[in-house]
């Protein structure tokens, strides 16, 4: 089986469908959306409804922080450019979707893979893996051998061997990579909607379950449309143009 | 999977679709076996029909105290499906460490470099054909962008054709995978009288690790001794930071000044100052007259007290270099062959190809340029006066190549010139390009005539089959 896995979509409706098209013409099998569905970009309503459809085909979704935020009242910990977004979003949705976003569960296991948005130790904490000592904090934390996560933007890939060593590993784009069993992974294939890496390219990963074998890719998209409606629908035009240089 | 688990493998067993025959070898991490492919997965019939032979290497996994052998196990893993071409065996498969972790590779026909190894001093001709062969698979493995780090004669296979075959690479490092064992260990990593200074320091992102290595193995070859001993401890393996080797002529006296001009800049200290790729290495290894001497050449003791002390003082700050990978080394320091033709070609024509040739240059400063030039022979045998004709003509294409190339004011460590004597000019840069790995060939395109459509044009030919990239060059008439 071949799973793509696709993360922080922040409702980027140009840059999901770059991915979608490039997984397809990869023979992707399964899809796995590990949350942030919406927030920072304007096409939530696109953005949902296609995840729902991909969820009714098999795929698996998640909730993130920015797609939590939508259920609360408040958007409590949230920067204030975050906040405004959400409440724009909020109008945005329908109650079909906030239903959809409020059965999404934090994470999920599948066979020896754990799919969660934030961490493995406390996911509906959403505190971020931003180093070694977060990544072995949350591989120690599952069962799991492969984790696939997102909520940090940055592609990275974190492993842990028999003797508790952690590594930590910028991935190379379109450079298959066999996870040995013989240790644990933390996956983060970055963002798809908003990167931060420099790169304004799309990220998302894929894993063949039978070679065992996960590649990440960058998929280039049409983010200057992304940033114009951004900018159209009046939301802070620094969320269009980091689109322009992914930072 | 229906792996043995932990039982012992013993002949006759079977799993995952294999049969082990017998055990070939025990090494000190891992275990050969010949093997039969039960299910006929891997159908790779030979010349004769037959099934290609394949074994099994099988980690030895004893002592879980020392977890080198399963990480270099993983590493290998890791890094073999990755890996193509005649410079390394074919890759068929590997088992998992929930069962039986192995893997499935060509059993190579030939020997090993080792029992070659134990007739050292061998003939000068035979070391600097091995040397060559050897950096050629170097070159072809550090383009795919995996460093060996353990270059020794026991790594070093010979196919039956003579071309060289590397294996194991347990302790190898790819610079677009992750290197597990940069994370799981501090000590050098490496074997004791081949390891490079930087691998010491614990470095193992240097492609010129490699050359290092090859250095060593060419001395031995050559003199029949170690240039740095065969230490086992730590700071034995760091004496090669400061101590320089006794130059091998002073072993070997017959030993030609420019292959201990190559050898000991093998062994410079600094990855720097080596050679900057394999191929540049087997470059010069096969055209030794184009070869920049230095004091290296004539050096006849090893550096004086004084020298070595000061060098000690260093070491003992000594951090390690700049991080880097396999590829930008290679990419960084390319071959780029500039094919001339100094009879038919025009002046015009001559000058683009130099305007080009400079621009390439500049944006890539560490290439080496090969100045190329075909004196088309006739395919029949000649006589005396024509060979004296020929020698005559060959100095002049010589000089005239010198000429072209001086407004370019390179380095003369850089450049090197090749009058090459063939029938016909296409094939002869085509095949000049494959066996000294170039990565990019100049052509001029004398443009189009009547003669051309008949006799087919040199360039378009070279651009149709060379296997790097081709810059075809039009004169500027304007």
């Amino acid at each position: 089986m071949l799973i793509a896995i696709i993360t922080d979509l922040h409702a980027n409706r140009e840059a999901l469908q770059a991915c979608l098209t490039h997984a397809e013409k990869h023979k992707v099998t399964r899809y796995a959306f590990l949350g942030d569905l919406v927030g920072y970009g304007a096409d939530p309503r696109w953005v949902l409804d296609t995840v729902m459809d991909y969820v009714r085909q098999g795929a698996w979704a998640l909730i993130g922080n920015h797609d939590a935020a939508l259920l609360q009242g408040d958007g409590q910990s949230m920067n204030p450019i975050a906040r405004k977004v959400v409440d724009w979003t909020r109008a945005q949705v329908t109650a079909e979707q906030l239903d959809f976003i409020a059965k999404l569960p934090y994470c999920i296991e599948w066979e020896d893979i754990l799919f969660v948005h934030a961490n493995a130790w406390a996911p509906e904490k959403w505190d971020y893996i931003d180093g070694v000592m977060e990544a072995t904090r949350s591989m120690h934390a599952t069962r799991a051998s492969i984790t696939f996560c997102g909520h940090v933007h940055m592609p990275t890939l974190f492993h842990i061997s028999l003797t508790g060593k952690t590594g930590e590993f910028t991935p190379m784009p379109e450079e298959g990579i066999p996870l040995s069993r013989q240790r644990r992974w933390l996956v983060i294939p970055g963002s798809a909607g908003q990167p931060r890496d420099g790169n304004p390219a799309a990220c998302y990963a894929t894993f063949d379950t039978d070679s065992q074998v996960l590649t990440y890719y960058r998929v280039p998209y049409d983010a200057e449309t992304a940033c114009q409606k951004i900018i159209a629908a009046g939301l802070p035009a620094v969320l269009g143009h980091r689109l322009l240089h992914g930072n | 999977m229906n792996g043995p688990g932990h039982h012992k493998l013993h002949s006759g067993m079977e799993f995952d679709g294999y049969r082990l025959e017998e055990k070939l070898h025990t090494g000190g991490m891992a275990a050969l076996w010949r093997v039969t492919d039960l299910r006929e997965r891997h159908p790779v019939a030979q010349e004769d029909g037959t099934q290609l032979p394949l074994i099994m290497k099988v980690p030895l996994l004893y002592s879980s105290d020392d977890p080198t052998a399963i990480v270099a196990f993983e590493v290998e893993q890791m890094i073999m499906p990755k890996l193509k071409g005649a410079h390394v065996p074919r890759y068929f498969g590997a088992g998992d460490f929930d069962a039986q972790p192995y893997i499935v590779m060509e059993q190579i026909a030939g020997t090993s470099l080792r029992s070659r190894f134990e007739e050292a001093p061998l003939p000068i001709a035979e070391v600097v054909d091995i040397g060559i062969r050897v950096a050629h698979a170097l070159q072809d493995l550090h383009r795919q962008h995996v460093i060996h780090l353990d270059v020794k004669p026991s790594n070093i296979m010979f196919r039956p054709d003579g071309t060289v075959v590397l294996i194991d690479f347990g302790l190898s490092r790819h610079d677009r995978l992750p290197d597990l064992l940069d994370e799981e260990f501090r000590l050098p990593m490496g074997t004791g009288p081949y390891i490079s200074p930087e691998q010491v320091l614990g470095v193992r992102n240097e492609p010129r690790s490699d050359l290092f290595s090859l250095g060593v193995l060419l001395y031995h070859l050559a003199t029949g001794q170690r240039p740095f001993g065969h230490p086992t401890s730590v700071a034995g393996l760091k004496k090669r930071l400061y101590r320089d080797p006794i130059p091998p002529r002073n072993h070997r006296s017959d030993l030609p000044s420019w292959l201990q001009e190559i050898i000991l800049r093998c062994l410079e200290v600094e990855p720097r100052a080596r050679f900057d790729t394999a191929a540049q290495l087997a470059l010069l290894l096969q055209h030794p007259d184009q070869l920049q001497l230095t004091a290296r050449a004539e050096k006849q003791v090893q550096d004086g007290y004084l020298s070595v002390l000061k060098r000690r003082f260093q070491v003992a700050g000594a951090e390690p270099a700049l991080s880097q990978s396999a590829s930008d080394q290679l990419s960084r320091a390319p071959i780029i062959v500039a094919a001339l033709d100094l009879t038919g070609g025009t002046e015009a024509l001559a000058e683009s190809l130099r305007n080009i040739t400079r621009r390439m240059l500049q944006t890539e400063p560490g290439a080496r340029l090969a100045c190329l030039t075909i004196r088309k022979v006739s395919r029949i045998g000649m006589d005396e006066s024509l060979i004296q004709q020929g020698e005559n003509i060959h100095v002049k294409q010589l000089v005239d190549l010198k000429h072209w190339a001086r407004p370019l004011n390179l380095n003369p460590d850089k450049i090197t010139f090749h009058v090459l004597e063939a029938p016909d000019p296409a094939s002869a840069i085509i095949d000049y390009a494959h066996s000294n790995r170039v990565d990019h060939i100049i052509i001029g395109s004398r443009g189009s005539s009547a003669l051309r459509r008949y006799l087919g044009s040199v360039s378009a030919q070279v651009v149709a089959e060379a296997e790097c990239t081709v810059t075809v060059v039009k004169a500027n008439e304007k």
